[in-house]
């Protein structure tokens, strides 16, 4: 099972490799030409946190609202 | 009691004006170049002012009809959230003039302005603290607040106009006249200050349901 394991896992390095050779600039989506979805991808995360903890913010609010039994 | 939905509205148009900002095409213009890309940034703050101080004006004047502290309370809470905007705005607006006039500050007359209109409310908060009793705090401050709101609206939409400024829609700059906001940035524009209006107004709320809670206890 190890053996096995192993191989398979050789032969991902060897496709990874392969790759490399025959297409040595990989032009992926975050890496087109001016590298501006870098940029998104950064702002969407800090968005994301930022919509998160205002969410988890306001739950917490309801929560101590019904404790009290205000608003 | 609280509903999500609108919230969740408003965090998709703000994530989709974000990304869509960076991605969607914009007029190529001199000058401005890719900061054109701002209006979708860094006018919204300013829109998600506005908004917060009418509201917090409608308030100061419900609060003077019917003497209910709560009123007092919502007006204060809008203030404070729309001065954290205000200040987004003035800051990203200062650092897109620092590359495109030049310098962060340039005394220009939106600028400085807009400015004068920040400290106005500033003041506001000021004038608050200072007195310690509940009625004639909330009393003396809902009627500065009426005089303040007018005051931020000339000197914000007014006078700049009555000078020459070099904010983009203003008199000769290659800005915001010269494509009249064409209609692929409207598909942007205007889901990212319906989106941050929605945001700045749901953390006014949390503000307020928090003073509520600490009033209570």
């Amino acid at each position: 099972m190890k053996k096995v394991f192993l191989f398979i896992l050789l032969q991902l390095f060897c496709v990874q490799l392969f790759a490399q050779n025959n297409l040595p600039e990989m032009a992926t989506d975050l890496r087109s030409s001016g590298k501006i979805y870098v940029v998104v991808v950064c702002v969407a995360v800090i968005l994301l946190g930022i919509i998160a903890f205002l969410f988890s913010i306001d739950r917490r609010l309801s929560n101590v609202e019904k404790k009290q039994k205000v608003g | 009691m609280y509903k999500y939905w609108w919230k969740i509205v408003a965090c998709v148009l703000v994530f989709y004006s974000s990304v869509a900002g960076f991605l969607m095409e914009v007029p190529v213009l001199p000058i401005l170049n890719e900061t054109i890309r701002n209006l979708y940034f860094h006018v919204p703050m300013w829109f998600v002012m506005v908004v917060l101080f009418s509201i917090s004006v409608f308030y100061s004047v419900k609060y003077l009809a019917t003497n209910k502290q709560d009123y007092d309370t919502r007006a204060v809470e809008s203030v404070n959230v729309g001065l954290l905007f205000s200040i987004l705005g003035l800051v990203t607006g200062a650092i897109w003039a620092r590359f495109t006039w030049g310098q962060f500050w340039s005394f220009d007359a939106k600028q400085t302005f807009a400015a004068i209109a920040i400290l106005l409310y500033f003041a506001y908060i000021t004038l608050r603290n200072a007195i310690d009793e509940e009625q004639k705090r909330a009393k003396i401050a809902a009627v500065y607040n009426i005089f303040a709101f007018p005051m931020m609206v000339v000197l914000l939409f007014v006078l700049p106009r009555m000078q020459d400024s070099l904010h983009p829609g203003n008199g000769g700059n290659p800005g915001f006249n010269a494509y009249d906001l064409d209609s692929r940035m409207r598909m942007v524009f205007y889901p990212a200050c319906i989106g941050w209006v929605m945001i700045g107004y749901w953390i006014y709320t949390l503000r307020y349901r928090l003073n509520i809670i600490k009033n209570h206890n």
